[in-house]
């Protein structure tokens, strides 16, 4: 293997100290010659390379370094290595520092600040976003050959047909959860039978549909996100600009149509699995028959539950669509980019729904659905 | 079977040396019975038409693609099959320039100039590792204020320069070079020529450079190697190359715009003749 660089120092008949490098003034025979060359102390008037085997543009660096901090001259290389030497020191820039970092008040000030500008700016974006959304749904009213109705039977079957298992298994054992602690906390007062009332009205009025909402938020609304961003990134979107295609019409409104059919449709079968989870655990362990169950069911439970739901759940899907489509929209310059949407996305859309859902029960309870 | 191995190692003037190579991705064959030799110090073009591998060629020796069969060695060493710890030591022998730049996105040029540093002398401080980023910046040919940016802010040309100081971080001895001017604009291809070879000349670097650039072929490769018909059907400088009586070759370099690039190359070396 090739020798580590050292240098000695040896003074010269005339004046000043002289150095002298020998070895492989390369990166990987470099050692800890960077930090004994600092310790150097005292003035050099003159470097010499001519011992040196084999040198690259680190080790060049590194004596050239040196020798603008002493103002030596450097001498001794082979005209290949001075060529290269020569380019070295022509590269030569000083290196901006980076800002100094603020004060940690004045930094948590700035953050607060820039979320608060951020929120605002990101309401406004979607605010103005659901507009053009309206705007692209009336141009396909009134245009109704632009609908495309292949790409919005595909995103049927990708939101709704593909997610009907996992939101299945999730209604069902929500069911099965919601009615064993029930039925323990009613048999406190030997009213283990309102059980059924407990499960028949949450699943259809609440949980059918916001779980739902929450799942196809995660599996959707990413999904969106992600594609469209990408989409972006790609240029695609662009492209589809330019030969007269909106991607309003062929992107965002085939998937908010989608997902506004699909969540009614998915919170009612969300609601029926969580009823049957919750009647199947009545059966085993209150020894309640599922004939009973059911007709029990149907007395207790309003058909204005079910509207309830039913109502809800197009305008979770619109918010779901429009954040996921929004945010993929907004993505611009790298990969990264898509993963912060798509996050952003999905906890946009969730929130959304859950402040909502605030809201209609106020309002159900207003208008006396209770 | 010690004489086999021993007959398979290259000599000392030969950095690259594949012997019946083959690759595939499932029924397609890309390679069969490929056999090249890159010798030290040359910049060795290598050209095709799309989809004949030339990538896939490139992606095989530094080991990011495992071949079906054959041999290849670099600096004498046999990169197939290898211990993680010995591929690293050849690894801070070469240095690649993927055709897309493929800079770390969250990373700053110089951070990104830094990375192959960071990761193979972690020794280094902070302040030289800065100034070694700043000047290979330079060196590249990119303004100095190019360093603090990320890639996303940056054009494609100076991605491709970026993407080049960062293949030269560990001052490498051997440099992979996958379409270097495409997308470039002639000015700025011919500028990326000019840096190549200059580089080359500086640092002593031997290049495998793949490009579809004639002008590139004809301005700064001393050996031009054609892949064709899954294997290399020849190597040689380009008059050697006319020479031969291969009608791919013969359409590819007496086409319209390999006679075109044969005009500009006269005009350049004319140039640097009065230069």
């Amino acid at each position: 293997m090739s020798a580590l660089a050292d240098f000695e120092r040896v003074d010269s008949d005339g004046g000043g100290a002289v150095l002298r490098f020998t070895g492989n003034l390369s990166l990987a025979s470099l050692g800890d010659l960077p930090d004994r060359l600092d310790t150097v102390d005292g003035a050099v008037s003159r470097i010499d390379l001519s011992q040196v085997e084999r040198i690259d543009t680190v080790g060049a660096w590194v004596v050239h370094r040196f020798a603008r901090d002493k103002q030596a001259s450097v001498e001794g290389l082979e005209p290949a290595s001075q060529h290269l030497f020569d380019q070295v020191v022509a590269a030569e820039h000083p290196i901006e520092l980076p800002p100094k970092p603020q004060s940690a008040f004045v930094h948590l000030l700035a953050e607060i600040g820039d979320a608060v500008f951020t929120a605002a700016h990101t309401l406004y974006g979607l605010l103005g976003f659901m507009g053009a959304t309206v705007i692209a749904f009336w141009n396909v009213a009134t245009h109704p050959r632009r609908f495309r109705f292949h790409a919005t039977v595909h995103r049927f079957e990708v939101v709704g047909v593909s997610a009907l298992g996992i939101i299945g298994l999730m209604s069902f054992l929500i069911g099965v959860v919601i009615a064993q602690q029930g039925a323990v906390q009613l048999r406190q007062f030997g009213a283990e039978v309102y059980t059924i009332n407990l499960v028949g009205r949450i699943t259809l009025r609440e949980l059918g549909v916001l779980m739902t909402a929450i799942m196809v938020a995660g599996r959707s609304g990413s999904a969106f996100a992600a594609q469209i961003g990408t989409m972006k990134l790609t240029e695609e979107i662009d492209a589809m600009r330019t030969i007269g295609v909106s991607p309003m019409e062929a992107l965002v409104v085939p998937r908010t149509i989608a997902v506004v059919t699909m969540l009614p449709l998915l919170g009612f079968y969300s609601a029926l699995i969580g009823i049957i989870g919750g009647g199947l655990l009545c059966w085993i362990q209150l020894g309640i028959p599922p004939i009973t169950f059911v007709q029990r069911i149907r007395e207790v439970v309003p058909l204005n539950d079910l509207w309830v739901g039913l109502i809800k759940a197009p305008v979770f899907g619109a918010i779901i669509a429009i954040a996921g489509c929004f945010q993929g929209m907004q993505v611009e310059g790298d990969a990264e980019q898509v993963g912060r949407r798509t996050t952003t996305a999905v906890v946009q859309a969730i929130f959304l729904v859950i402040v909502l859902d605030a809201f209609f029960a106020v309002f159900f309870s207003q208008i006396g659905w209770i | 079977m010690t004489d086999t191995r021993d007959a398979s190692a290259p000599q000392d003037d030969i950095v690259i040396q594949v012997r019946h190579l083959k690759n595939g991705f499932g029924d397609q064959i890309v390679h069969d019975g490929l056999d090249l030799d890159v010798r030290r110090g040359e910049i060795l073009g290598v050209v095709g038409g799309s989809g004949t591998g030339k990538s896939v060629l490139m992606r095989s020796i530094i080991g990011l693609q495992t071949p079906i069969e054959g041999d290849i060695h670099v600096f004498g060493e046999n990169t197939i099959g290898r211990e993680e710890t010995e591929a690293t030591a050849i690894r801070k022998r070469w240095g690649i320039l993927f055709q897309g730049g493929a800079l770390f996105s969250t990373l700053t040029v110089s951070e990104n100039v830094q990375v192959p540093l960071k990761e193979f002398y972690p020794l280094l401080d902070q302040a030289l590792l800065d100034e070694i980023a700043a000047y290979k910046v330079v060196m590249t040919g990119l303004p100095p204020e190019a360093a603090p940016k990320y890639p996303s802010e940056l054009s494609g040309g100076m991605k491709k320069r970026a993407g080049l100081a960062r293949a030269l971080a560990l001052d490498p001895e051997l440099l992979f070079l996958d379409e270097p001017t495409a997308g470039l604009d002639p000015i700025g291809a011919a500028a990326f020529d000019e840096l190549t070879a200059s580089l080359q000349k500086t640092l002593g670097l031997t290049v495998f450079l793949i490009t579809h650039d004639l002008d590139t072929l004809y301005a700064i490769c001393d050996r031009v190697a054609v892949l064709a018909d899954k294997k290399v059907i020849a190597v040689g400088t380009i008059p050697e190359l006319l020479a031969l009586d291969h009608p791919w070759i013969q359409e590819y370099f007496n086409g319209p715009r390999g006679r075109a690039a044969v005009g500009s190359a006269k005009a350049h070396a004319e140039a640097e003749d009065r230069g």
